[in-house]
């Protein structure tokens, strides 16, 4: 293939988003693995440049994680201590699982939500309104509500996008974009002193923060000490979604059409999809999805916002990674979700010994590895170069031209 | 091979043709055998050692950058520079050179995208002489050609050739082989059947080596007696994508046991009638029955329920979800409803179970039900597309340019399914602009120009009657 290269088989041109999103899938697990290894490479390289041993510094972040919890040959010592790492990994991973769902579903559509973090943050903010109120509601059936809600809410915002983007055609990176800014200003004004959903106990009337989740809205703990935020069952929650993600997208009549229509708008059309309903509906489901992560949070271990929570809140951004490096699939997004779960968890302050790596500078690695698994997965061109020719073929989902191919 | 002559490379779909080519310009390896090139075997590993070895290709679909000049696409990955920069005056200039030399006329400072297909491939082949090939591979070069533009890259060839270029021309059409190779190697299932020279040979006998058979050129039909309107068009008026009025009140109507062909020029209105019919298109105003039903602005589900199939001019585009393996292709029809899927469901052990026979009766090679249609070549993607329309059992079958692309032996089996619809007393309204085929397959020929059904002439109407009709001329009285 010659330099201009990227003559695509004939294919009828779909969306970056899309395009992105057939790539990913075409090349096996190894194109995600190489990907993770070489952003942990870099990342090793700069452990190193800050006068570090990158060995000793990812055994630390390893075992912050609470994934050696694993190993057999562990004392109960070091096993109490996995154990209260590991719940809070996978305290985690549940919203990264759902953020990730999010994209990903989008993704298989051909659609790019950036808006993740929006759906997310107007989730939290309908949580914690029904869970800070309705006291007198019974356990089970209010936090199913304060769910649902955080559902319904969560809906809604991706709802707006795919709606602009079915009537009007307004691309959906901007709309969703805009719509996350709307969503951290709504939440700041609502928790802000004075606001509509500012907190009416008089301790905190100076401070922006919301009313508590009354207890019986609250996720039960299932591991661990609830006083010491144990690992409550929004974890099996975030599992089920899986579930009914993988079964929605390759088992139902909505998930042929959402992948028809992002493999290929125009055969779509002609198999009677109508494409701008199914960017609707697409978007509706991701926002749930979006939503419901935020219910976890809040329902599970926060149980109050304070403006700054939205403000500094990155689970949907994380989200995009997540979907990116779990090449959009249910199994891909879990393993992803584990380990962005596992690599925050393993590099906070709290985790990581002074001695082995500065601790002020634990978080920017995280983010430097974030970083750079977003930067090889979204660059394919990159990964094609350290790759194998055959690797390149296969991830081209085809053989070559053939006949009138 | 020899030095200076057009050699072409025969065969239908899928017998290995593109893949050789694809060893030779090391796009693939070979498993096993040499390539020996001026009496040397060599190794080719990739493209680039192809261009070191004067190997050049071009595709069937150009690798242009469209944004950029003849000139800058002619010399990339290898421009001529002025410190650090492409000088653009010494790339306008050796284009200009080598258009002059091989006779190949482009403007060097006209933007790709601006400049017809015909040219855009002239510039490929600029972009593999520059690089000093002396043999140059050609993918089904006159696939996107228009059969004047054909004529002039042929003359091109003529020139190339004289000049000591070796030319390999990948074709399944065999009228050009005739006409511009000096000698054909035909290909059938991967393997070299024969190399003969063209003096002397005929479209029969190539065919008959390429397919392994004899082949019937003309179609055999019994006279069928058309029986009820099954469709029927009235002063249909549609835009175009650019808003433009594509069709002016057009008119017409296919009987139940009969194949009405629209001839027609490129662009006159073919693609909005088919779009109208087969309901992605909404018409501006008339009325479209199908079976007595008004589908009209009923969408592609209305047009479907009422019984329209749609072999889409595009497979890749319209036809096939070409990541999609041939289960799921053959199931965007009718996944919506039971048996396939039920409650929202869907069942891809039924939708296998549906395919698998489809499949065979259909004759689909190269792929079973798991596999993606993107690997299927040209003619099984077609017969994919064909069995799932006509397992639909519909009234009427709209085809638009069923046989474009393909070989001998697959043209053959789609006239003869569009054939079988004809005999089961359904209509069948074909659109082509192979007028051999329209006359070939047709009891009744419409011209369509201008967006309006201007003439109705018999199948056995001559290449003039036609072409008078076809470009706005009054037709003479009803043949």
């Amino acid at each position: 293939m010659s330099a201009t290269g990227g003559g695509d088989g004939g294919q009828a041109p779909g969306t970056v988003a899309s395009r992105l999103s057939g790539y990913l899938r075409g090349g096996g697990v190894l194109v995600p693995v190489i990907t993770a290894l070489l952003s942990f490479l870099v990342g090793g390289v700069v452990v190193l440049a800050a006068g570090s041993n990158p060995i000793s510094t990812y055994r630390a972040v390893f075992e912050g994680s609470g994934l050696n919890w694993v190993f057999p040959w562990l004392s109960a010592e070091d096993r109490t201590l996995a154990a209260l790492n590991l719940q809070q990994t996978l305290l985690l991973t549940a919203p990264f699982i759902l953020a990730g769902l999010a994209v990903a579903f989008a993704f298989r559509a051909g659609l790019f939500n950036i808006g993740g973090q929006g759906q997310y943050l107007v989730g939290t903010i309908a949580a914690v309104w029904i869970g800070s109120s309705l006291g007198d509601l019974p356990a089970l059936l209010h936090v199913v509500l304060a769910m649902l809600a955080a559902c319904a809410a969560g809906a809604l915002w991706g709802g707006i996008a795919g709606l602009l983007k079915a009537t009007t055609g307004a691309n959906e990176v901007i709309s969703t974009i805009m719509l996350n800014w709307i969503a951290i200003w709504l939440g700041v004004w609502l928790f802000s002193v004075g606001g509509p959903l500012h907190s009416s106990d008089p301790a905190q009337e100076s401070v922006p923060v919301s009313d508590d989740v009354e207890p019986g809205a609250r996720l039960p703990v299932f591991w661990g000490d609830p006083e010491l935020q144990g690992l409550h069952v929004g974890l099996f929650v975030a599992i089920g979604v899986l579930l009914v993600f993988w079964i929605l997208l390759n088992r139902s009549v909505t998930g042929y059409e959402v992948r028809a229509v992002g493999f290929n708008p125009d055969a779509a059309e002609y198999g009677g999809i109508n494409a701008g309903r199914t960017y609707v509906k697409v978007m509706l489901i991701c926002g749930l999805f979006a939503g419901l992560a935020g219910a976890l949070d809040v329902l599970g271990w926060q149980f109050r916002i304070a403006t700054t929570d939205v403000q500094i809140s990155q689970v949907g951004f994380y989200g995009i990674a997540v979907a990116l490096l779990g090449r959009n699939t249910a199994v891909g997004t879990a393993v992803a979700a584990l380990l962005f779960g596992g690599l925050i968890n393993g590099t906070s302050v709290r985790n990581l010994d002074p001695t082995i790596f500065d601790p002020q500078l634990a978080v920017n690695l995280t983010l430097i590895i974030q970083g750079l698994i977003v930067l090889f997965v979204s660059a394919p061109v990159l990964i094609t170069l350290l790759s194998p020719g055959r690797l390149v073929r296969r991830a081209r989902g085809r053989p070559a031209p053939e006949g009138t191919a | 091979m020899r030095r200076g002559e057009v050699h072409a490379l025969l065969g239908e779909n899928g017998a290995g043709k593109s893949t050789l080519m694809n060893v030779l310009y090391g796009l693939h390896q070979p498993d096993e055998g040499e390539i020996r090139l001026r009496d040397e075997p060599v190794a080719i590993g990739s493209p680039r050692e192809a261009i070191g070895l004067r190997i050049g290709m071009v595709h069937q679909h150009f690798m242009l950058i469209g944004v950029m000049t003849v000139a800058e696409n002619v010399v990339l990955a290898s421009e001529p520079r002025k410190g650090a920069l492409l000088d653009r005056g010494a790339a306008e200039r050796r284009v200009s050179e080598l258009s002059e030399r091989f006779g190949l006329a482009v403007d060097p400072r006209a933007r790709v995208e601006d400049i017809g297909v015909g040219q855009q491939q002239r510039v490929e082949i600029l972009r593999v002489l520059h690089r000093g090939a002396d043999v140059l591979i050609l993918d089904e070069p006159t696939a996107v050609l228009t059969a004047q533009e054909a004529q002039e890259l042929f003359a091109v060839l003529r020139n190339l050739t004289a000049e000591g270029v070796s030319v390999i021309f990948i074709t399944h059409k065999l009228r050009e082989v005739l006409e511009i190779a000096d000698r054909v190697t035909v290909l059938r299932r991967g393997r070299k059947v024969d190399t003969v020279s063209t003096q002397g040979a005929t479209e029969a006998s190539l065919a008959k080596l390429m397919v392994g058979r004899e082949v019937l050129f003309r179609v055999e039909k019994e006279a069928e007696e058309a029986g009820r309107p099954l469709l029927e068009v009235e002063g249909l008026e549609a835009l175009d994508d650019r808003g433009l009025p594509a069709l002016r009140g057009l008119s017409l109507q296919v009987r139940a046991g009969e194949i009405v062909g629209l001839a027609g020029v490129d662009g006159n209105g073919q693609s909005e009638l088919v779009e109208c019919v087969t309901g992605l298109r909404v018409p501006a105003a008339g009325t479209i029955r199908v079976g007595g039903r008004e589908i009209g602005g009923a969408g592609v589900r209305g047009a479907l329920a009422a019984g329209i199939g749609h072999i889409a001019e595009d497979r890749h585009r319209r036809g096939l979800v070409l990541p999609f393996n041939l289960a799921e292709n053959l199931a965007l029809r009718g996944y919506r409803r039971g048996p396939l899927s039920r409650f929202g469901l869907l069942s891809p052990r039924r939708m296998r179970k549906r395919a698998f026979p489809l499949l065979q009766d259909y004759d689909v090679r190269g792929g079973d039900c798991d596999t993606p249609a993107a690997s299927l070549s040209g003619g099984n993607q077609q017969k994919v597309v064909i069995a799932r329309e006509l397992a639909e059992d519909p009234l009427v079958t709209v085809a638009a340019q069923p046989t474009r692309g393909l070989d001998v032996g697959a043209i053959e089996f789609v006239h003869r399914q569009l054939l079988e619809q004809r005999e089961a007393g359904r209509a069948v309204l074909l659109v082509s602009l192979e007028l051999e085929e329209i006359r070939s397959l047709s009891d009744r020929v419409l011209v369509i120009y201008e967006g309006r059904v201007v003439a109705e002439v018999g199948p056995d109407a001559s290449d003039e009657e036609l072409g008078v009709a076809m470009t706005g001329g009054r037709a003479p009285a009803e043949a």
